[in-house]
């Protein structure tokens, strides 16, 4: 018995060296493809800290010799964006007060929508979620101007309001389906039973469906602002002075030059113009893989 | 006194299907009456629409005497159990009892006064405080309950409520819905697909098949006259034997010849009265084929059968054997001495026959 159990042992030592080989080629390879994707950051981030004479001399890819936040301070509220120069500020707040509204306007609707569609089945509703559905796959392109048209009709055109009005309109299509997605779960039984409890619609959404809905409103959340506040177009097309979002800023800021071009001060807009959808991620990130996989597994 | 629940031509169409057809029901306060029959007969959406939950598309329907036939299901004075229990995931055992009460504006103090009744009554009081996750199925069925007991309704409704439950949990939960029923008085609708809950809970059952009402009756009335060839066949485990069989007229009484394939034709007499045409299908409850010797009365005629399969269950034997080209069930007492393969001398109660058409099925005495 003894001896017969020896090869045995022998082969399976053999397989737990070749896992943890194995293993360790994959870790290998993970990291240099995080290296990859993490070097245009870090020159980002070293060049903001260099001056423009460093970077002038310095390689690409070297550590600032002598770190100075100055390019920060001209990014933020310094840097000219065409004739004005006052920095980044009023565009990022314009953005924020673009994304937030927006962000919790098109997440509700898109729940109430949501919830309709899963658990109110009316003659039709399958029909109008289809048509829902088709618009998460319209291009931006298509709808530039007759929005432009519409907004210029309601009178809000070039307004932070008609900004708002765009990002909820074209946000519905994904955070009615996400809701959808996520009603569609739970059992027709709980409406049922709510209704003969006496709660009528809006009660049921409130009391019963809503505090179910964490895990899928941090995923809308997630979604609807980084759509936001990354969009560029919609920006662009429906702005004028005064109430573009900081992508837009941005974009003038590095296309607008005197002179010397400042990468140091470009890159530090940059980096501050992605801060709040990074830190999003941060903060909420574990909700978002869990909201993705949720329904899957029962509670 | 007025029926507490009363079902007037009830149509139910979805689209061009006819789901329900012409249901006529009335209960009377204090009635436990079931609603069975195959899955996909219509039972549950007939629940659906008492409770409101579905438009009915022809026909009335009242409770408490009130016209209730285009009434929300929140003021038609109703409670609801359903098979999944559909408790409020988010909420305490204690919120999900008390939510209906909060929903229409109950002061606190009564709230709580009956949450306190109500969980005493159920047993329930420590789980109070607990999520429906951390509850078992039976416990999650005790809430359910709760839920529906403190409504205080006119009328209960019951959604196969023990389906989803193990089979010795729900042989104990049916008592304690029997007791329930006969403490509180109350009046219950109670839908099932399992026919030995019908028969246990029910004070009054209907047989539905493909939306249409097949028999209205006690226990008592389904079991032993089953108005057609569906009904004895559904109600009844071992189900009724249902054997073609040849009748004719002799003097008051009548023959009955039921072909074997081995040996020669079966001869029985019923002594009843009764005009049957001459192709006749004959149903027999197995309790009602005895071992001879065992079975007296005036209707039980002896013929020796010979058996094909003996199946012991315990508290009772069951004996196959081939007549009129179907296996007929005997349910003889525990001890008996049958073989397979020999030859037995059977004791059938033929006052106990039940005989249906053999073309439509429709119940002929």
């Amino acid at each position: 018995m003894t001896d017969l159990s020896m090869p045995q042992t022998q082969t399976r030592s053999q397989s737990a060296t070749g896992k943890i080989a194995l293993r360790w080629l994959l870790y290998v390879l993970l990291g240099l493809f995080a290296l990859y994707y993490l070097m245009p950051l870090f020159v980002m981030l070293t060049t903001s800290l260099k001056s423009l004479e460093e970077i002038r001399t310095g390689s690409l890819i070297s550590l600032p010799r002598e770190v100075s936040f100055d390019a920060w301070k001209t990014a933020w509220s310094g840097a000219c964006t065409g004739i004005q120069c006052e920095g980044l500020r009023p565009y990022f707040w314009n953005s924020v007060l673009i994304a937030v509204p927006a962000v919790f306007l098109s997440t509700l609707i898109g729940a109430l929508n949501g919830y309709v569609v899963a658990q109110w089945r009316f003659k039709g509703a399958n029909i109008i979620f289809s048509l829902m559905l088709f618009g998460c796959f319209i291009p931006f392109q298509v709808v530039l101007l007759p929005m432009a048209r519409l907004l210029g009709m309601m009178g809000i055109a070039g307004t932070i309001p008609g900004l708002i009005f765009v990002h909820v309109i074209y946000g519905l299509g994904f955070t009615t389906l996400f809701f959808r997605n996520y009603y569609v779960t739970i059992p027709a039984e709980l409406t049922k039973a709510a209704r003969v409890d006496g709660a009528g619609f809006l009660r049921i959404f409130w009391s019963i469906f809503l505090p179910l809905s964490l895990p899928i409103i941090v995923v809308t959340v997630i979604w609807q602002f980084t759509q936001i506040w990354n969009d560029f177009l919609f920006g662009v097309s429906f702005s004028q002075a005064g109430t573009q979002p900081v992508t837009v800023a941005l974009n003038n800021i590095v296309n607008s030059t005197t002179g010397v071009k400042e990468y140091n001060v470009d890159m530090a807009a940059a980096i501050i113009a992605g801060l709040p959808t990074l830190l999003v991620y941060v903060v909420a990130g574990k909700y978002f893989i869990r909201g993705l996989t949720a329904g899957s597994v029962k509670g | 006194m007025a029926p507490i629940l009363d079902i007037n031509n009830l149509y139910k169409n979805y689209g061009a299907t006819e789901v329900l057809k012409d249901i006529n029901i009335s209960i009377e306060p204090g009635d436990f009456l079931v609603l069975v029959g195959p899955s996909g007969c219509g039972k549950s959406t007939l629940l659906n629409c008492i409770a409101g939950l579905e438009e009915i598309t022809g026909g009335t329907l009242s409770i408490g005497g009130k016209d209730m036939t285009h009434v929300s299901p929140k003021d038609r004075d109703i409670a609801m159990v359903f098979q999944s229990y559909a408790l409020y995931p988010t909420m305490s055992v204690a919120k999900n009892i008390t939510f209906g009460m909060k929903v229409r504006g109950v002061d606190q103090a009564t709230q709580n006064a009956k949450l306190k009744d109500v969980a005493s009554l159920l047993q329930i009081e420590p789980l109070l405080n607990r999520r429906p996750s951390q509850l078992s199925g039976g416990q999650r069925q005790r809430v359910a309950m709760g839920r529906a007991l403190v409504r205080d309704p006119k009328l209960f409704l019951f959604d196969e409520p023990l389906s989803n439950l193990d089979a010795k949990l729900r042989v104990e939960m049916r008592t304690e819905i029997k007791k329930l029923h006969q403490t509180l008085d109350a009046s219950i609708v109670y839908v099932t697909h399992d026919q030995i809950e019908a028969m246990t809970l029910a004070t009054k059952i209907v047989v539905l098949k493909g939306g249409i009402v097949q028999q209205i009756g006690s226990p008592a009335e389904i079991y032993n006259n089953p108005a057609n060839l569906f009904v004895a066949d559904f109600m009844g485990s071992p189900a009724m034997n249902l054997i073609p069989a040849q009748a004719s007229k002799t003097g008051p009484g009548t023959q009955i010849a039921i072909a074997r394939e081995s040996g020669e034709t079966l001869v029985l007499n019923d002594a009843r009265d009764l005009s049957l045409p001459e192709d006749v299908i004959l149903g027999l409850r197995p309790e009602d084929i005895a071992e001879a010797g065992f079975r007296a009365g005036d209707g039980v005629q002896q013929a020796a059968c010979m058996v094909d399969m003996v199946e012991p269950a315990g508290a009772d034997t069951y004996v196959v054997s081939e007549l009129g080209g179907k296996q007929v069930t005997a349910r003889l007492h525990a001890e008996t001495s049958a073989q397979a393969g020999q030859m037995l001398n059977l004791a059938f109660d033929m006052s106990k026959v039940s005989y249906f058409a053999k073309e439509t099925g429709e119940r002929l005495n």
